[in-house]
């Protein structure tokens, strides 16, 4: 059975040489700092599972200390002008092929692969199959560009590696961000929340109580970043008591809409780094919350859409 | 109850706001929470370890794409995606986008969120094709127009996405809220709230495109400006 724990070994293995090579590297003026991070980050996917948590805990700490002050270092990447301009030639549009064998690839995984099972085993891990089938797309694609382009998989190493160093400490945020949000529900933020909402917030019309709903689905997912994480919280705090049970809406659609309030709240969220950060690192932006300004108008106005939409169809 | 745990929202908000390294900014709210609500510092770091081997799965969909990626952008993805699209006549930013929304937003509302994405979708074809779009008028517009070009297109990908899964009837996010609701002796069918998740999906997408339409005026009169000089 193709599980998860492979998916982590694959990922694992890249770190780790792109740690070697960032070792190697002569051009990045943070090598050590550097490899010293990748290696870390590595070791977590490699034998995560074995360490004791508390060891896990201090090497996450080491990773956000590295990148956190400034110790994720760039080499440089020369690019090859002439090598370029072979392949535009030489691969043409092909050069398609391997970036689309990606999404279709994990599409095909999880469509036909995911079905192959027998008498109690099957193909790829059920409560993984798009991770798995994700895994199985990218290799696929790696042997298929490295045939088309004359590289070595060695190569596609480097290039992970430059991309990587492109983002630099964007890459660590969104799994912090992530176990943030469990640190906080085990220090009792979510019920704190939840108490104040209900002791200090006095609403006696309907309307009022929509909308404190939803904004409030928004702003408390603007703070955790995440509104599977508001959304619990948000809906005990007001949206049954108040909505479903006092003014007697539809449970269905408050709970509907009110996840959509939290979605808008995450366009708006740096604390939302996957979505929000990643990508204008990604992207190479010089505003890091230019996404965010990008998203805003089309959020808020969703928003406010939304606080109608549910005072009409609730109730 | 004890209030003092809402200490680490306060430092994560003020981090931001002070944009401190936001790697940093967590690391301290989430050591405020937890030693305000009197978790030991053994006890966190286990918390803390936990919480990252659980998470694992956040990075996967963004790191393992990237060699691939970089080998076919060595090799001139980046420029065949925007030599393609700079031949289809009255193309332009906008009308890409908003194409592109509905397809992201449909293809997620039928369970296929993998279709898109930043690292495989964003970053090779779409923010090239919509930069190259953007100068095919005016080839010397300034980086700062560009950047927002850039930012439109990855946050097209962010609104199609959200506003499309959340319809799809076996996403994660009806079915913990069937669950929650349950949980609270609330019976709902998880088909209905999908369904009520509809009114939003369109409001999202007339909303985002009209946005798109502007943004198309904009940039006419910015590479106007540009093309004067």
């Amino acid at each position: 059975m193709l599980s998860i724990s492979l998916v982590y070994a694959l990922l694992g293995g890249l770190l780790l040489l792109v740690a070697v090579f960032t070792f190697m590297d002569q051009s990045n003026p943070k090598r050590w700092s550097s490899g010293l991070f990748w290696l870390l980050y590595g070791m977590v996917f490699l034998i995560g599972d074995f360490l004791p948590s508390a060891l896990v805990g201090v090497i996450v700490i080491g990773l956000a200390l590295i990148a956190g002050f400034g110790g994720l270092g760039q080499g440089f990447a020369q690019i090859d002008e002439s090598k370029l301009l072979g392949s535009l030639q030489r691969i043409g549009k092909k050069i398609f092929v391997p970036a689309l064998c990606i999404p279709l690839g994990t599409l095909f995984g999880v469509l036909i692969l995911a079905k192959i099972q027998g008498d109690g085993w099957q193909l790829i891990e059920a409560k993984n199959v798009t991770l798995v089938s994700l895994a199985i797309a990218v290799l696929f694609a790696l042997a298929f560009a490295c045939w088309l382009t004359r590289e070595t998989p060695l190569q596609g190493v480097r290039e992970a590696k430059r991309l990587l160093e492109a983002m630099g400490w964007a890459v660590l945020l969104p799994q912090l961000l992530a176990t943030l949000g469990f640190l906080f529900n085990d220090a009792g933020v979510g019920q704190a929340v939840a108490t104040l909402s209900k002791d200090y917030l006095s609403l006696d019309s309907k309307f009022a109580a929509v909308t404190a709903y939803a904004l409030a689905m928004a702003i408390f997912t603007i703070v955790m970043g995440n509104a599977f994480a508001a959304f619990p919280v948000i809906t005990a705090g007001i949206g049954v008591p108040l909505l479903v049970l006092e003014f007697e809406g539809d449970p269905a659609v408050v709970a509907a809409i009110g996840m959509f309030c939290g979605y808008c709240g995450t366009l708006l969220t740096p604390m939302a780094a996957n979505f929000n950060l990643v990508p204008a690192a990604l992207l190479n932006l010089q505003d890091q919350h230019a996404v965010i300004k990008a998203q805003a108008p089309t959020a808020l106005i969703l928003l406010m859409c939304n606080i109608f939409l549910l005072y009409y169809l609730a109730f | 109850m004890n209030y003092w745990p809402l200490l680490g929202v306060l430092v994560v908000i003020i981090g931001f706001i002070l944009r401190f390294n936001p790697v940093l900014v967590v690391v301290v709210a989430a050591f405020c929470s937890a030693l305000a609500a009197k978790i030991s510092p053994l006890h966190i770091l286990e918390l803390l370890g936990d919480g990252f081997l659980k998470t694992r799965t956040l990075p996967v969909i963004l790191l393992l794409p990237l060699a691939v990626i970089g080998l076919a952008e060595r090799h001139g993805l980046k420029q065949q995606a925007q030599r393609l699209i700079s031949k289809v006549k009255g193309a332009t930013v906008g009308r890409l986008l908003i194409i592109y929304l509905f397809c992201r937003e449909t293809t997620a509302a039928l369970g296929l969120t993998s279709l898109g994405g930043h690292p495989q979708m964003v970053r090779p074809l779409l923010a090239p094709m919509s930069e190259a779009l953007a100068e095919r008028d005016a080839p010397n517009l300034p980086l700062t127009i560009r950047d927002k070009v850039k930012a439109m297109a990855a946050a097209t990908d962010n609104i199609g996405l959200f506003f499309g899964e959340d319809i799809f009837v076996a996403f994660g996010a009806i079915i913990l809220m069937h669950t929650f609701l349950r949980d609270l002796n609330i019976e709902t069918d998880p088909l209905h709230i999908a369904l009520w998740g509809i009114p939003t999906a369109v409001a999202a997408f007339f909303i985002h495109s009209a946005r798109l339409a502007r943004f198309d005026s904009y940039l006419k009169a910015e590479q106007q400006r540009v093309s004067k000089h």
